[in-house]
Parts: structure tokens; sequence; C-alpha cells
């Protein structure tokens, strides 16, 4: 007999048989009720309905029908929370009860019922329970707290459970031990408080080490977890960590592995020197990683991905380990895909052959990712090996005669890189490359086969031929090709200037007059005016020679990576990005994941690496992966000379964009008439390009803009660098076209770069909160200043601070979370609706002006250093959204009636009394509440001040 | 940790979800799916998949996707192997941990899931102590509940949970005492067309089934230790004693347990016990096979249940074969052809050959398929592998002590190697 007996239903209704059977005498008869109801749960079906009537079962001594009965309320409690509380007696009771296993499954149960009421009843049971002499109970209770924090931290926090939790670090039952460690740590994670983290000093660390032995292998995780966050505070004891851990590499749940791995990789970057010590944990590392090898698929996938980590941080440890990582035919995908990344991670001369011949056999299999990844492996391995890359071109050449036509394709791809990185060495393949030219159909291949014929015109007889056969269908091309194609052709024009000249005629106009895409646009005009201008300069830029590739493609950044090194065992080491980057509701909250310094300042002693030296500095990412970069910096200094010459007077940059097209149709390409469109004579090439010319120029912009609306006071220091571990913030406030904002420049004066900005704002006066989120062009590098500006609203939450215009901003970056505060301008929160009533009908400001109370009006005098007249002034009040309702003169003195109004409705009425020839004026405010007056008065110096 | 639980069978239908912490809907699936459509076979779904709010970990077995649901960054090795754990005590629950079986109990698989993790924190996933807390059904005691009106839920604690050995429950009473080990030596391996070794290791592991009243120390020696230097322990081996004196010393589980499992490197050589002279060709239209099977390095011992699978091109419409033993089977839809071969005999080397038709108007494949091969030889460890002997403390030491019982065990230590991954390209 089975469990699916219980799916049967009559024809009367289903709920309406459990709910006769439920309530009936027989135990028995109960139970399966209960059974039954459980069953459909199980299956998705709503049996909500029968809820009153299962908790009524729960009242019973048996064991299996109380279970059950607790499996149904943790489902539907939180549908019916009224009805849950008539089971809060029950579960009190059972907290008490002198069988443990009811005292520790009356906790269990309690924690689950997500149902804020309960919660209140959950606490005093919950504190006897972390305090019950049975280990058993104490461990069910140390979960039921991190139970209880998901449904209200504060709560947690307020009652003391966290400083009962942290007493439980070091109970005398392992298992009670890392049940508070799991429950620590994802407290933790989740919540920003810091009352919430975990601290660890070297008594826990020895309780937990203790610990470590003898908790199951799931403890043994969430311990090794928590160990690899603490910092050790020498070599000695970084060793000793070690030490103990390293047993936990020979335990057969591979999560226990890893984890341990994690704690010793980030181990040995503290003990440093000593490398006697490293060497030997290196040898030790290799055995039980490759045993993962063995395990379930998926466990080797993310084996895998770390180790794919392992490799780039130490690749001593594997280095003689490759055969482990030769691909079957029956492996996943995912895994065949992995290890042939981490086989070009360990190729070097001595297994070079082995491993192209193993290339050469993927390269015939039947899963076309798994052939084109395999081809390019081959190109990798000749760009990194250069002793094999003759091999690698001869294996490629084989494959290309294979006519299997995405086969080529990818290895014509690679070819382009193994000419990058070996100029003048392999070209004698250009003629079999271009036999294959009619069956490349995709852009990647077609944008690599034109350039190498651009960039080898000259040895090519035909080349003009290729290219125009490539002319023909322009238009359909992708984008890529199009702009391979561009360039090309101006190369083989530079190269042969008297045959082609029709074609880059042909290609430049193409580019230019019929193509949407700017960037083909831009870069046609670039070469156009480039060899109109001076022939020779082009060719200096075009045919400049070009940066070598690096060697290892697609290796992580090292910050990154040893970020990701702190990371093993972890998502973040299976998706190889920081939690920051992916995790959601992380909170503000940093763990200390940093690497000692000198590791990141890459010693090659730390490693012991003698062989096979990887080179630490990897440029940016940009060049690394470009293939073609020599344009790439060429456009970049033709886009500084053009931005520094012609944003200078912003008018004229403004009009430039419409006049290439009318100019551009009958232009002769080598007259110079080009020049006529940039309005004077034009230096090429040449001209340092300086970011500050382009920043000032966009900094004209935005002041044109800026100055036409509200004052922007100047940026001020608002956090500096000293206390925020080298990031400097300076902004202030601005309203551009009705949106404020808040203009920060955030300044690195820090070694590392910086990343992953974010802000949030503590709860203000006036709710004022960031409308988007922070965008920080990330990396940060050293030393550079980048402007930022974040829109913000107005809806946030509100509470009111002293002083009444503070701004506490929390900001935080990959290194720390800091927090400084700031002023609001008041003209901030001025709205453009503060004008009250209107021109004409004045009767409502009038009104309200009586209302409002004479004790509420106060009086100042302000200064008006350019003794601006009043039409003046209210033209400039008005651009900062202070209205002018009436003006009147009264006995030679002008009075001025103003209104304005708050974002959070508070309205003010002034009046501004103004005798002409005179440095001050008198100001009288009269509002409802009083608090914003002074601000305001400040508000009204500030902006007439500055007119 | 671990948020959720959802069980999708081969159709794509959640037909079993478990939630430990508030409810996920459903739709989360359908970022599973997303990734389940790229894939060309079901074993091809990437096991770790990222979603706007959460994380999908799964494991594919018995023809099910186990989809974990995460919320928070957790170690993916932990969620791999706590699922792989539960499908484990499925199997060992139910006989097999396919989609009927689990239908079939489906309130048991709901109260082990309850009993297996709270609140996402594994809680109880050793097989003896969840048999303490549910018992596995049997037809015999759902006869005897469904009279008696007992429950299949024991209501004593579990006692094993809280003791220093917590894989080994208290009273355990044997009328006959026996303790056997089985020494299973796995050899992965990849021979290319020439029939030399590109890859080879062997995956060792000692599976034993202690049934000893009490609680018994057990020490377990090997003629040659050294082999082992790449072990993983069943938590209760002592790691000391190991290292300092290379004995397994345990206090066993009760009934079947891993005691360990090794590794036996691609630096050392492997003996590989068979070999396969492959000879397929295509042209136009067709093809000829050809394969013989021969004993290579078996130290004299029989190669038996050999079976030969090869999964050929795409193209191929039908196989036409004679095999010299056994029989064989042609797919036409998965096109795998597999040829059981059973013993081989070294004087008259079993073999097949024949015909391969292939679709007309298609292209001849552009290479060759592999041939994967399984064997068994009995009595044998083919890294050498010893066991020396096994003593039980209270046993054979003269010192009497009250805390063991004293009675003789039955003792049998048992050899087999068989192929693993054992790959042939041809």
């Amino acid at each position: 007999m089975t469990d699916s007996k219980y799916f049967t239903t009559t024809k009367k209704g289903e709920i309406f048989e459990l709910k006769n059977e439920l309530n009936s005498d027989k135990k028995e008869k109960k139970k399966e009720a209960v059974k039954k109801v459980i069953a459909s749960m199980t299956v998705g079906k709503d049996v909500s309905a029968l809820f009153p009537d299962v908790v009524n079962c729960m009242q019973t001594d048996n064991l299996e029908l109380k279970k059950l009965v607790y499996l149904y309320l943790m489902n539907y409690a939180k549908s019916q929370p009224d009805m849950a509380i008539m089971a809060v007696n029950t579960f009190v009771k059972d907290c008490e009860d002198t069988n443990p296993l009811i005292r520790a499954l009356a906790v269990r149960t309690m924690g689950c019922i997500r149902v804020d009421k309960i919660t209140e009843y959950l606490c005093e049971p919950l504190r006897k329970c972390l305090k019950d002499e049975d280990p058993y109970v104490r461990k069910t209770a140390a979960v039921c707290v991190a139970k209880l924090h998901d449904i209200n931290a504060q709560l947690v926090e307020d009652q003391g459970f966290l400083d009962q939790l942290r007493e439980l670090l070091s109970d005398s039952n392992p298992m009670v031990v890392a049940n508070a460690v799991a429950a620590l740590s994802e407290i933790s994670d989740t919540s920003p408080s810091p009352a919430a983290q975990m601290e660890m000093n070297q008594q826990t660390i020895n309780k937990l080490l203790a610990a470590l032995n003898e908790c199951t292998e799931w403890g043994q995780i969430f311990i090794l977890d928590a160990l690899s966050n603490y910092v050790p505070k020498d070599d000695r004891e970084a060793q000793s960590i070690c030490e103990r851990v390293t047993p936990r590499l020979a335990h057969s749940n591979a999560g226990v592995v890893l984890s341990a791995v994690k704690v010793l990789m980030k181990g040995m970057e503290y003990v440093g020197m000593e490398s006697e010590f490293v060497t030997t944990l290196q040898k030790k590392l290799a055995p039980p990683l490759v045993t993962l090898l063995s395990s379930e698929p998926e466990v080797q996938y993310v084996a895998l991905r770390n180790i794919n980590l392992i490799v780039q941080k130490r690749p001593d440890i594997l280095k003689h380990e490759m055969k482990v990582f030769f691909v079957k035919y029956n492996d996943p995908i995912y895994v065949k895909l992995e290890k042939l990344d981490i086989m070009i991670r360990l190729a070097t001369q001595e297994n070079i052959a082995q491993v192209l011949a193993e290339l050469k056999e993927y390269a015939t299999e039947v899963d076309v990712d798994f052939v084109r990844k395999s081809v390019r492996a081959i190109g990798r391995c000749a760009i990194k090996v250069e002793q094999a890359a003759e091999r690698c071109v001869s294996t490629l050449l084989d494959l290309i005669q294979t006519k299997v036509n995405y086969v080529v394709q990818e290895a014509i791809v690679v070819i382009k890189d193994i000419f990058r990185k070996y100029p003048n060495k392999y070209e004698s393949i250009i003629s079999t490359l271009c036999e294959n030219l009619e069956s490349l159909d995709e852009p990647d291949a077609r944008a690599s086969m034109i350039w190498i014929v651009g960039e080898y015109a000259e040895r090519i007889d035909n080349a003009d031929e290729l290219l125009e056969s490539f002319l023909e269908g322009f238009h359909d091309e992708s984008t890529q090709v199009q702009l391979q194609l561009l360039t090309a052709i101006v190369k083989l024009f530079l190269k042969k200037p008297t045959e082609t000249q029709e074609l880059v005629q042909q290609v430049l106009s193409l580019a230019t007059q019929d193509s949407d895409n700017p960037d083909l646009r831009d870069r046609g005009y670039i070469y156009w005016r480039l060899l109109s201008t001076d022939p020779a300069a082009a060719k200096e830029v075009v045919l400049a020679e070009k940066p070598l590739i690096s060697s290892e493609t697609d290796r992580l950044e090292p910050t990154l990576l040893d970020e990701l090194i702190c990371y093993i065992a972890s998502l973040a080491s299976v998706y190889h990005k920081p939690p920051s980057a992916f995790v959601e509701g992380q909170a503000l909250v940093v763990r200390k994941t940093q690497l000692p310094v000198r590791s990141a300042s890459g010693e090659p002693g730390a490693t012991g690496a003698t062989e096979s030296p990887v080179p630490q500095q990897v440029q940016p990412a940009q060049q690394q992966q470009s293939v073609i970069p020599s344009h790439d910096t060429a456009m970049g200094d033709l886009l500084g000379d053009l931005l520094s010459m012609d944003l200078n007077p912003p008018q004229q940059q403004m009009s430039m964009t419409p006049a290439p097209q009318q100019d551009m149709g009958g232009m002769d390409l080598l007259g110079g008439g080009l020049d006529s469109l940039l309005g004077g004579p034009s230096p090429v090439a040449g001209m340092p390009a300086s970011q500050a010319s382009m920043g000032g120029g966009l900094g004209d912009i935005l002041g044109l803009g800026i100055s036409s609306t509200t004052y922007v006071p100047p940026k001020q220091v608002w956090l500096p660098a000293s206390k925020a571990k080298g990031l400097e913030v300076s902004g202030t406030f601005s309203i551009r076209q009705n949106v404020r904002y808040m203009d920060l420049t955030l300044k690195n004066n820090a070694m590392a770069p910086m990343g992953d900005f974010a802000i949030q704002f503590n709860k203000n006066s006036f709710g004022l909160s960031p409308a988007s989120a922070l965008q920080v062009p990330s990396p940060l590098s050293p030393g550079q200043t980048a402007d930022v500006t974040l829109p913000l609203g107005t809806n946030g939450p509100v509470q009111k601070m002293d002083p009444l215009m503070n701004l506490q901003v929390a900001m935080k970056n990959n290194i720390d979370v800091f927090y400084f505060s700031c002023l609001i301008p008041i003209h901030l929160l001025f709205t453009e609706d503060g004008q009250m009533g209107s021109a004409s009908d004045r009767k409502v400001f009038l009104a309200t002006w009586k209302d409002i109370p004479d004790s509420n009006e106060v009086q100042k005098e302000v200064a008006n250093p350019n003794q601006l007249d009043p039409k003046g002034l209210s033209d400039k009040l008005q651009q900062s959204f202070i209205f002018t309702i009436a003006q009147r003169n009264v006995d030679g003195r002008d009075m001025l009636y103003q209104s304005l109004k708050l974002t959070n409705g508070i309205w003010v009425l002034a009046e501004l009394k103004i005798q002409p020839r005179s440095p001050t004026m008198t100001l009288s405010l009269k509002t409802r509440a009083l608090d914003v007056i002074p601000h305001v008065q400040q508000a009204y110096e500030l902006i007439i001040a500055n007119m | 940790m671990i948020h959720s639980l959802f069980m999708i069978n081969s159709a794509g239908d959640i037909f079993m979800e478990k939630h430990w912490k508030s409810v996920i809907s459903r739709s989360v699936c359908d970022y599973f799916f997303e990734e389940q459509q790229k894939a060309n076979s079901p074993e091809d779904v990437n096991p770790v998949i990222s979603t706007p709010h959460h994380y999908l970990i799964h494991i594919y077995r018995e023809n099910i996707y186990f989809v974990a649901v995460c919320t928070t960054e957790v170690p993916p090795l932990f969620v791999i192997e706590f699922l792989h754990r539960v499908v484990d005590t499925f199997t060992d629950y139910f006989g097999d941990g396919g989609e009927t079986a689990i239908k079939d109990n489906y309130v048991i698989v709901y109260e082990l899931l309850e009993e297996m993790l709270d609140n996402g924190f594994p809680l109880a996933t050793e097989s003896n102590i969840l048999k303490e807390l549910i018992k596995p059904p049997n037809i015999l005691r759902t006869v005897v509940n469904t009279v008696t009106g007992s429950s299949n839920l024991a209501d004593t604690l579990p006692t094993g949970q809280l003791s220093n050995v917590p894989w080994r429950r208290a009273g355990v009473k044997y009328t006959n005492n026996e303790a056997y080990f089985d020494v299973i030596e796995e050899i992965d391996a990849i021979i290319d067309k020439q029939g030399s070794t590109v890859f080879a290791d062997i995956q060792g592991v000692i599976d034993c089934c202690v049934k000893l009243s009490g609680m018994p120390d057990l020490t377990l020696s090997f003629m040659n230790p050294r082999i082992l230097d790449d072990v993983s322990f069943h938590p209760c081996v002592r790691f000391k004693r190991w290292e300092s004196e290379r004995v397994l010393s345990f206090v066993p589980p009760d009934g079947n347990f891993r005691l360990i499992s090794y590794h036996v490197g691609s630096q050392n050589m492997v003996a590989i016990p068979v070999y396969v002279k492959p000879n397929i060709s295509f042209r136009e239209g067709g093809g000829r096979f050809d394969v013989t099977v021969g004993p290579k390095q078996t130290m004299g011992k029989l190669v038996e249940s050999v079976v030969i699978t090869c999964a050929m091109p795409k193209v191929v419409l039908n196989m036409n074969l004679t095999p010299t033993q056994g029989t064989y089977t042609f797919d036409p839809v998965a096109k795998v052809l597999t040829w059981d071969v059973g013993k081989i005999n070294p004087q008259k080397l079993p073999n097949l050959r024949g015909n391969i038709s292939l679709q007309s108007g298609s292209p001849p494949p552009e290479s060759n398929p592999a041939i994967s091969v399984q064997f068994k030889i009995q009595q044998m460890a083919v890294s050498g592998l010893k066991v020396n002997r096994l003593d039980m403390y209270g046993e054979s030491s003269p010192k009497k002590s009250f805390s063991f019982e004293k009675y003789k065990p039955f003792k049998g230590v048992k050899y087999l190697t068989k192929a693993g991954n054992f790959q042939v390209r041809t």
C-alpha cells in the first residue's frame, strides 16, 4: 500500500470528506485524514480551508500526529494568522515538555511560523531553549534565532538573542557550535547592523577549530567558511590554522574539501615567505582537487570553476595534473568547456604536444560549441607557448583542410590573433586562408579575414579584388564587418595608393553618407579628414606599429582574482564575479575579504613560481581583447583633437553636426576640403589629447545650463580621504530642469582601484532620497576623479533632523562603507509651483498673510551687495522658485511680496523692503513652520549675494 | 542556505515542492526551463543558474531534476552534496529514487525533507539517524501498522544524534555478527586509436557491511598502504591514527556504508586489463564496422560482464553486424550500439563485424565514434591494494572490557575491479 491512496477522491468533494474525517473520534481515522491533507499539500493543492480542523488535532501525545500537524501549520499559518494564534499555547507547553525531542520540535516549528503575532510568544521559550540542558535542543534553538531574525531582525537584537548566540560559540557540544556559526553567518550576511556582525578573535577561532574535528560534515562547511573570514594576526597563527584545517582535505564531502581549500588558499597568503611550508601545503592541495573531478558532474563543474581560479593564482599546484582535465566524450558540455579552459591555463612547453593532440581530437567531435572552443584553444596555445606556435598553426591548417564550415571560420579568427602575436612569421599561409573566403558567413570570421587582407595587403596580389567583392554587399554586413572593411581598404589605399583610389572613395562615401551607424560614420569622417589633410600622417596613424597582444588572454584581473580567491567554494567563485555584483540585499555589508597587500602586488617569492612566470601586470582589459587596437588608439587621439579644438566655443560645436551632410557630397577626396568644415586650420594628429580639455569642454556646457537655473553652491569636501580609506567625496546640490540632483566628485586617493559604489540616505527632514542608483565609472583607478550626478526624489522616509537641514549619507565601495553628513541648502526644496494664487489674483496671498499670526513673522536685515533693483531681484529670485506676487512702492521704498513652497507643502511668505541705493534690505518672513525660517533667510542671502 | 526544493520530471512537470522558509512561487522554475531548452541533452543543463533574485542549483538523477532555490550566497557544493544525499536517502528508503517511488511515498518524502533540513540548515542526514526518526516503509510494517494502529514514526529521541559517534546508534544487537569489506576499484581511462593510454587513473572505494553488536572498535590494516595517498574518509575513521600508523581505526556505523574512497593518480602506471581493436570506416552511403576485444594485463583473472557501447553518428541509419559471441542491439533512435559480450575467452577473442548503412544523400561523418567499455574482474584490485588484517578491539585483546561484548565475528574481504569511464577512441 502506498501513499497514492491519499489522492483518491470521492464525488462528494474532497474537502468536505476530509473535514468529517478530521473531526472523527477515532485516533486512527484522524491520523489518516491528516496524512491525506499533507499529501494534497505537497502537490500544491490548497487545503487551507481545513485549518481549524487540523489545528484541533494538535493537542495529542501521538508524536507522529503532532509532527504532521506541525508540517501543516508551517505551510498555512501565514494565510490564517488569527487561527495560528490558537496553536500558541500548545507550542509554549511543548517547549516545557520533559522529552527534549518534543521541546526541540516545538521551538523549531514555532520559528517556521512566519506570523508576527506568534514571534512575541516565541521569545521566552526560545530564551529558555538556548540554555537548555540538552544539546539537541540548544542546537535547534540556535537555528531558530536565525529564523526569527529573518522575520523580525529588530526583535532579535532587542531581546539580546545575538549575544546568546555568540555565547553558544563556546558551547561544549560541537554540533551546537556549528549551528551557532551557521546562524550567525546567515544573520550577518543579511543584516547591515553592526550588532549582527560576527566578531572573531583568537579564542573563538580556537573554539571553532576544536569543534571542526567533531561536528557533522555540514557543520564543518559552516565552520570552515567562518574561519576563512578571519584575518590571522601573524605568520604563526596562519600556519597553525592551516595545519589544523589540512586534515579536512581528506573528507568525503566535496563541500568540506572545497571550503578547506579556501581556508588554505587564504592562509597561504598570510604565511607568505616561509616558502617551505607553502610548498608542502601546495603539494597537499593537488590530490583532493583531482579527486573532486571524479565525482558527480555537478560537483565537477563547481570544482572546475574554482580550479580555474586556483591555477591562475598558484599555477604550481596542478602543474603536473594536466591529464585529469582531458575531456571524456560523455562529459556534460558544461564540464567539457571548463576543462578546456583549464587545459590552456596549464599548457606549458613540456606538455604542449599532448595538449595539442587532445585539442585536435576534440575538434572532430560532434558538439559545435565544444568544437569551436577547441579550435579557439589551439590558437590560445599558440599565443601562450611560443615554441608550439608553429605546430599549432599547422594543426589549424589541417583543420581548415577539413572544410567543415564552422571549424574553418573559428580557425581564421584565431589565426588572426596568431598573426598579431608573431608578426611576419606565418604569413605564408595567407593564400590558403584566402581560398576559404567564400565559405565565411559569420561576422567574426569575415571581419578577421578582412583584417588579415588589409593588414597584409602588400603581399596579397588581388587584395583590392578581394575587398571589392566584400564591398558589394556593404549594407548587409554587420557593423563589425563594415568597420573592418573600412579600415582594411584605407590600409590598402595607403599601401597601394595608385590603384585603389576609387575603392577608397567608394567605401568612404558608403560609410559616411549611406550609413546610419554613428560609429561607422565617425570613423569614415576621421579617415577622410586624415587622408585629405596629410596622407603621411594618416600612414603613421593607420599603419602604426601595434602593441603585441598579451599571451594570457582572458585572465582575470589580479585584484579581482585576489578577491575571488577569498570566495572560493561560494557562488561568487562559480560566476567569477564578486558577490557584491550579484547578491541581492547584501545590505551595505562588506566582509573582510582582502588578501594581505603583499600578495596583491604579486610577490613571486610567495608563490614559489619558478617556471612559466605569469605576467603580473596585466594590461587593461580593453587593450587585451581588442584585436586591432591600433585603430582604437588612433581613434582616441583623434577624438581628443576634435574635442579640444572644437569645444572651446561651445556654440560652434552645436553647429558642427549638420555641417558635414551639406558639404560632403561634392568634396574632393584629396583636396583638403574637410578643413572648411572645421572652421580653420587644423593640425592633424600630434596635439596631445588630454582628458582635461575634454572635461573642460563638457564642463562649459554643463556650466551654461546650470547658471540659467538655480544657484548652485560650490562643492564642498564632505568626506575627506583620510576618513574613507582614500576616497574623497565632495559635492553640492542643484536643480536642473526641475530635477533635483546631488552633484558629487569622487576622488580615489588610495593605491588600489575602487568599484561597486552605492549610496544610501538616512531618513531626513524632507524625505530626500536617491531616485536612481549611483552611476560611477568603475573601477575608479588610483588618482582618478569622477564627477557623478545623482537625481534625487523627495518621497523618501521622513524624520525631523537636528539640525533641520542635515542629511546623513552612507556611501559604499568595494573597500568599506563610509558615513558622512552634509547640509541641504533649503532652496533645493523650493518647488516650481510656489506661486501662491497668481500674479493677477493676489487675494489668496493676502488672506494667507493675514491668516498667519503675527508672532510667526520674523524680520531680518539682508545684504544687497549688488544693489539690484526690484525687477532684477524678482527675476533672479524667480529662477530659484521664489515667486513675486506683488510689488508696491511705499514712501520711496520698494516692497516685494513673495511666496515659495517647499517640497513637503510648507508655504513661506515674504515681504522684501528695498531702500534705493542702500546695501541692505529688510526681509520679513511669515510661515506656520517657524523652523524653516532661518534657513530661508540664509537662502535669500545666498541667492542674492551670488547674483 | 537552501530555501526551497522543486522536483521536476522529464516531462517538465513540477511534481513535488518543499519550502523550508517562506514559499517561493513555482514560476522561479521558468528560469530553469529556459536554461533547459538551450541544452542539447538532459545532462547538459548547467547546474548553477542565476536569476535576478534567486540562485538555482540542481542535480540530475534518476531522470529527475532536483532544483534547489537559494536566496543568499551559499557554497554551491554544499547544496549539490546535500541534494545527492537526499536522493541517496530516497534510494535507501524506497529502493530507488525515481519519480514513481517518490510519488508513492509522498508523506514519507515530505517528512524526510523536513527532518533533513531546518530553515535551510542540514539537520539529520545520516541514514542511521533518519531511520530512527522515520521508519522506512515495508510491506510487513504497513500491514502491522494498519492492524495495530501504530505509526511508522518513532517517538524516541534519536540517540546517535547527540553522542560522540553520531553515525552509530546504541544498543545494536545481532545474533550473527559479521563484517564484510568490498574493495572496489574502477578504472577511468582514455585509450587512443593506436591502443596507447592517453590517460588512466583508478577510483577505489572500500564499501562495508558491518553487522556487529555493541560498540565495536575496528582496525583495518593494509599490506601496502602507500598506494593510498589520496584518500577521503568516512567521518568515523580516526585521522590521527591514519597519519601516524597508516591503519584505519574506526567505530563503524551499523549496516552498509562507504569506509574510504581513494584515488590512484595518473602519475602511477595503471594496468589496463582489456584492449579493443576497432576498425570503423565510413564512405558514401555506408561503412564497415569491425571491433575485437581482448584481455591485456589481467593477472590471470577472467574478464567478465564485458559490454561495449558506441554512440554512432546521427547519420547512421542502421547496422547489420555479426558477433562471434554475445548479443548486440542497435537503437536507431538514440543511435547507440550495445554489444553484450560476456566473458572474454583468451583463446577465442570476441569480434563484432558487419556493415553500417547511412542515410541516403548525407555525407559520411567526419569523425569516428568513441567506444566505451564496461567489464568486471573478480578477486583483483588493479592498484594492487591488499588488506592485511582486520582486528576488533576487545576480541583479540586479552584485556577484558565492560563496554565491549565478547563475540567472534565473521570477517570477509572481496576485491573487484571494473571499468569506470573507460573510453577508446577510434
